[in-house]
């Protein structure tokens, strides 16, 4: 996926890193920390003297929002803006010490829909910034169909979903020119803006729109930012970055962290590995274990093809059966295909069918453009013979079918291997339709 | 346009992908295309000039271009531009092919291209009016016409998938593998395709499916249409609107893969980057469901789109809008192919008489026929007959250069050779073996260092400073003895030709405000044979036409010195002649000619 949340602290430090170039006549304190517990808070207090000297908010840095409905931001102890350094640390020590609940979607103030829940891991801590609603904006911008979006709204904090009609939404085609863009911003801030700041507004929108632009921010949103006079404060941010971006940015995103979502399991470390070896090849590799108790596993080449064998398990057999997703393409080494098979072997493998029967593991393909099926399914064929005892020991049928440069070779020598390992198999050729075998497989 | 190929289309492949490239070449051949599909490869880091590949079971060479303003001056014809470029620079290579201008469509490759500089890309190539196929593609195809590197894959599947001719499916899909996949079943339950199109797999495309289907539309060959869209984005509803508004009138056939997705939240990324639905409408089933009701044959599932296809295309069969294809005769490309080793493009012994440049032997070597040694020379030298002007200086150089007494290096070598009792070809060549920096070669040097230094407008000062820096005494300056007032006449003889003969003499005018400037500081730093010679060739080749670039290659290569190995290697065989003539003993250095300092090795 191209498009990858990032966290607030670091959203910021990016914005802050550059703040110079995009809001020169600005500025930002840019006091922010982010910690994983108390005690890593006291300790970046002996660096960041205003931890000590200043009264404090804390909220955890998770990728998630409506952490204020939550109650997971800190801006009070007795009374709104007397959080001291001991109590931010104690109550991120105290959240970040069990699980917590979180729930993404609210009715009002009540929460709907279910909780995810998890640990808390990262907080970001600021001082607390006495200012009037009326000094709070809104401003977001990301990409709708063809074109750049900027939205900006003089009511800052709000839940902007509810709130559409206070939005105003100025959309750039890609190619605009610097000039259209500073004109076409001077000329949509919203009327509700404060006369006093109309000017200050536009000039920050400006530079807040050409940062998301330049930085390669595929989304990117300050609710609210207090704006006095020329002094900025961002309140709360979430940002997205494009990161096939990556490789031209290093130096502006500087050491960027794309964690995963709260509540979201973490990647096993099979995964993991596929990812991994993924980045240092110029083919495919891509794994997602869905449920690894799961009896149906899927070893397709190329990224369409793997959709529509999932979608035909679906249709044949519905998801509960379903292992796994992945593909692999765009001609990987005998290698590269031999350590993709092996892991999926090794995951299938681990566990009996609780109800008994035959797992099923699905070697699919459409007619490959270039990539090798013999070479590749060579790597398939040893990661067979690493696995073939433990294979029959779980019981295991497969299922192949091919086509593409080399497919007859192919699928001699996988059809050999399984016979000469004694493992079940079937194969077939682009004679047979692409996912028959799915049909095949599951209606026995 | 209502095609997108042509079989005149021609292609410039940049990055020398030479599997693919051997592919549209076997495709090409199998197909009976007159030129090759591909007219260029753009080899940024390549020296070479042309790279081989096989047509059938011949082979030819297409030309190699270190950019592609040089392939697009070269072969301005080829219209299509085929960007294998890695994700760091496909933009970067597009984006100059669209400033260039002249190509039609674009096809794009890598995968991972940054979004906003895909989305400039892709509205730059629109503003211009080029198609763009991908990013994230294997390509497109135009059966029987033109067909784009890998797609289609292996020739064998290419003919038994019906993409070597013209069918009557328009068929666009997302995805590349399953590209191959419907052309198969197309083959199988239709006619095959009459164009198809991968439009790629990231989230921001150039050409959309809107795009194909118009184009497709309007194409006569097209009879009905295929599309296979995705999970993910809107851009199945602007097909919908299309056919509702009748933009669309042919039969479309549509399927949208990933139905799977409802079942799972956003995590789980199906199939290609750009298939994430973020709303229901994107979802695959909504899709379907909305395509379904404009009247779009929508089939149940995946495993039923080849019925679907079959009731489709017999209908139009049965109507009369689809005839029966008479199946063409093809070449078959050889399965065991052997590569050259050698090329060559001088001579051929082929046939009845050999010939030197396409001129039989018989044709140059007596008299009568008006050719002299220096004409043979400019056909294999130069693979061309130069004006008389040429040949006669060309000869001039070999007659001035052919000797210079038994002292210097390579008589002496050559005559101390013979002496050993060693046959001619040995005493030649320990002769030759002495030409290089100190001895012959300035030739090479001079043509070079003063060919630089004009061409950068260098004040005779300034080259010397230059030459200074570089730490090189200049060379093809200065002579043991001879100076202005005691010029050597060999020298005087060659300019005077010279005067008399080129049209004009621009870098001997200027050596010659070198010669004044060293001449002042030292008598015998004049412009001396070698020097001459080297120049008045540059002089020459300008005159003939020749470019820079195109002398350049001749220097390096060495052909300067070459007219100086010819014309010397007449006087060395003089002095082997006459040793062998004389019956010569065995020479031996006189050991008082030898200053003797030997001490004892030290014992480490």
């Amino acid at each position: 996926m191209a498009q990858k949340a990032i966290r607030e602290f670091d959203a910021k430090s990016i914005l802050a890193k550059h703040w110079d170039k995009y809001f020169p006549n600005f500025s930002y304190a840019y006091e922010t920390v982010m910690v994983q517990n108390g005690s890593e808070l006291k300790k970046a207090a002996k660096e960041k003297t205003w931890l000590k000297g200043k009264t404090l908010v804390a909220k955890p840095d998770m990728l998630f929002g409506k952490r204020g409905k939550n109650g997971l931001v800190l801006f009070k102890d007795a009374k709104p803006g007397d959080v001291s350094l001991a109590k931010a640390s104690s109550w991120i020590d105290e959240k970040a010490g069990e699980k917590q609940s979180v729930y993404f979607s609210f009715d009002g103030d009540t929460p709907s829909g279910e909780a995810k829940v998890d640990m808390l891991t990262h907080f970001i801590v600021e001082p607390f910034t006495p200012h009037s609603q009326e000094e709070e904006y809104y401003i977001s911008a990301t990409c709708v169909g063809d074109d750049d979006v900027l939205y900006m709204s003089a009511e800052g904090g709000m839940e902007v979903e509810e709130n559409w009609d206070k939005v105003t939404e100025v959309s750039f085609p890609i190619t605009a020119t610097e000039e259209e863009i500073e004109k076409k911003i001077k000329a949509s801030i919203p009327k509700d803006v404060a006369a006093k700041d109309k000017d200050a507004f536009a000039e920050f929108a400006i530079g807040f729109f050409r940062a998301y632009r330049e930085l390669n921010f595929a989304y990117l949103e300050i609710n609210p930012f207090v704006l006095q006079g020329k002094k900025v404060e961002l309140l709360d941010m979430v940002a997205k970055l494009d990161d096939t971006a990556g490789f031209m940015m290093r130096e502006e995103w500087g050491d960027v962290d794309f964690p995963t979502s709260f509540g979201m399991e973490e990647k096993s470390p099979e995964v993991l590995a596929i990812e991994d070896a993924d980045s240092k090849s110029g083919a495919s590799l891509k794994l997602t274990i869905l449920k690894p108790e799961a009896r149906v596993w899927t070893m397709v080449a190329g990224g369409g093809a793997s959709v529509v064998y999932a979608d035909t398990i679906a249709d044949f057999a519905g998801i509960e059966d379903l292992a796994n997703y992945g593909e692999y393409s765009g001609g990987p080494t005998t290698s590269e295909t031999k350590f993709y098979a092996e892991t999926v072997l090794d995951l299938m493998t681990r566990t009996k069918d609780v109800k008994g029967r035959d797992k099923v593991l699905i070697i699919g393909g459409a007619i490959a453009n270039f990539t090798d099926v013999a070479k590749t399914f060579t790597g398939i064929i040893q990661a067979f013979e690493l696995y073939a005892d433990k294979m029959k020991k779980v019981g295991i049928k497969i299922y192949v079918r091919r086509g593409g440069p080399n497919y007859e070779k192919g699928l001699k020598d996988i059809k050999e291997a399984a016979d000469r390992l004694g493992l079940y198999i079937e194969v077939y050729g682009p004679e047979t339709h692409v996912t028959d075998i799915v049909r095949m497989a599951l209606t026995k | 346009m209502a095609q997108l190929y042509t079989r005149d289309t021609q292609a410039i492949f940049w990055n020398n992908n030479a599997s693919a490239i051997q592919r549209m070449l076997d495709y090409d051949y199998t197909i009976k295309r007159k030129k090759p599909s591909v007219a260029a490869i753009v080899a940024p880091t390549s020296n070479s000039k042309f790279d081989k590949f096989f047509y059938g079971p011949d082979e030819i060479m297409i030309p190699l271009y270190r950019n592609t303003t040089e392939a697009k001056a070269a072969q301005p014809q080829a219209d299509v531009l085929l960007n294998f470029a890695s994700f760091r620079t496909a933009y970067d290579v597009t984006m100059e092919a669209l400033e260039i201008g002249g190509f039609t469509s674009i096809m794009v490759t890598a995968e991972g291209i940054p979004e906003r500089l895909a989305r400039k890309m892709n509205a730059t190539a629109r503003e211009k009016n080029v198609t763009i196929i991908g990013p994230a593609t294997v390509g497109a195809i135009a059966p029987g016409a033109f067909k784009i590197a890998n797609i289609g894959g292996t020739i064998e599947n290419i003919v038994q998938s019906k993409l070597h001719r013209a069918g009557s499916c328009g068929l666009v899909t997302r995805s590349g593998g399953l590209f191959n996949e419907l052309s198969n079943i197309i083959a199988i339950n239709a006619d095959g395709i009459a164009e198809g199109v991968a439009i790629g797999g990231d989230r921001f495309v150039g050409s959309v499916f809107i795009d194909n289907l118009l184009r497709m539309e309007a194409n006569p060959e097209v009879k009905y249409m295929l599309l296979l869209g995705e999970v993910g984005g809107t851009e199945e509803y602007k097909v919908i609107e299309a056919v509702k508004s009748g933009k669309i009138k042919k039969p479309v056939i549509a399927w949208c893969i990933g139905t799977i997705a409802k079942y799972y939240d956003s995590g789980v990324q199906f199939g290609h980057a750009g298939a994430s639905a973020n709303a229901d409408s994107e979802t695959a089933e909504a899709k379907n469901k909305a395509m379904k009701e404009v009247g779009i044959h929508v089939p149940a599932s995946f495993n039923n789109l080849p019925e679907i296809i079959s009731a489709v295309y017999h209908e139009l069969h049965a109507q009369g809008i689809i005839k029966d294809i008479e199946e063409p005769s093809i070449n078959v490309c050889p399965s065991v192919r052997k590569s050259k080793q050698f090329i060559c493009t001088i001579s051929d012994d082929r046939g009845d008489e050999a010939h030197y440049c396409g001129y039989p032997i018989s044709s140059v070597a007596t008299p009568d026929t008006g050719f002299t040694i220096g004409d043979v020379m400019s056909i294999l030298w130069f693979k061309k007959r130069y004006p008389r002007w040429a040949v006669d200086f060309l000869e001039t150089v070999l007659k001035t250069v052919a000797d210079h007494g038994p002292a210097v290096s390579g008589a002496h070598n050559a005559k101390v050779t013979a002496r050993a009792g060693k046959d001619v070809i040995s005493s030649l060549i320990s002769g030759l073996l002495t030409i290089g920096p100190r001895f012959g070669g300035a030739i090479d040097d001079a043509a070079k260092y003063f060919k630089y230094a004009s061409n950068n407008g260098m004040s005779p000062n300034d080259f010397l400073n230059h030459m200074k820096k570089e730490g090189i005494p200049i060379p093809g300056i200065g002579h043991r003895i001879k100076s202005l007032k005691n010029p050597d006449l060999r020298v005087e003889g060659l300019k005077k030709f010279a005067a008399a003969n080129f049209p004009s003499t621009p870098l001997l005018d200027y050596a010659l405000t070198i010669e004044q400037l060293t001449t002042s500081k030292k008598e015998n730093l004049i412009l001396n044979v070698d020097g001459t010679i080297g120049i008045l060739m540059v002089d020459m080749w300008r005159a003939l036409g020749y470019k820079d670039d195109e002398i350049d290659v001749f220097i390096n290569a060495g052909a300067l010195n070459a007219f100086f190995i010819l014309g010397r290697s007449i006087g060395f065989i003089g002095h082997i002649l006459d040793e062998k003539r004389l019956g010569m003993p065995m020479y031996r250095h006189p050991t008082d000619d030898i200053l003797y300092d030997v001490k004892l090795a030290e014992n480490l």
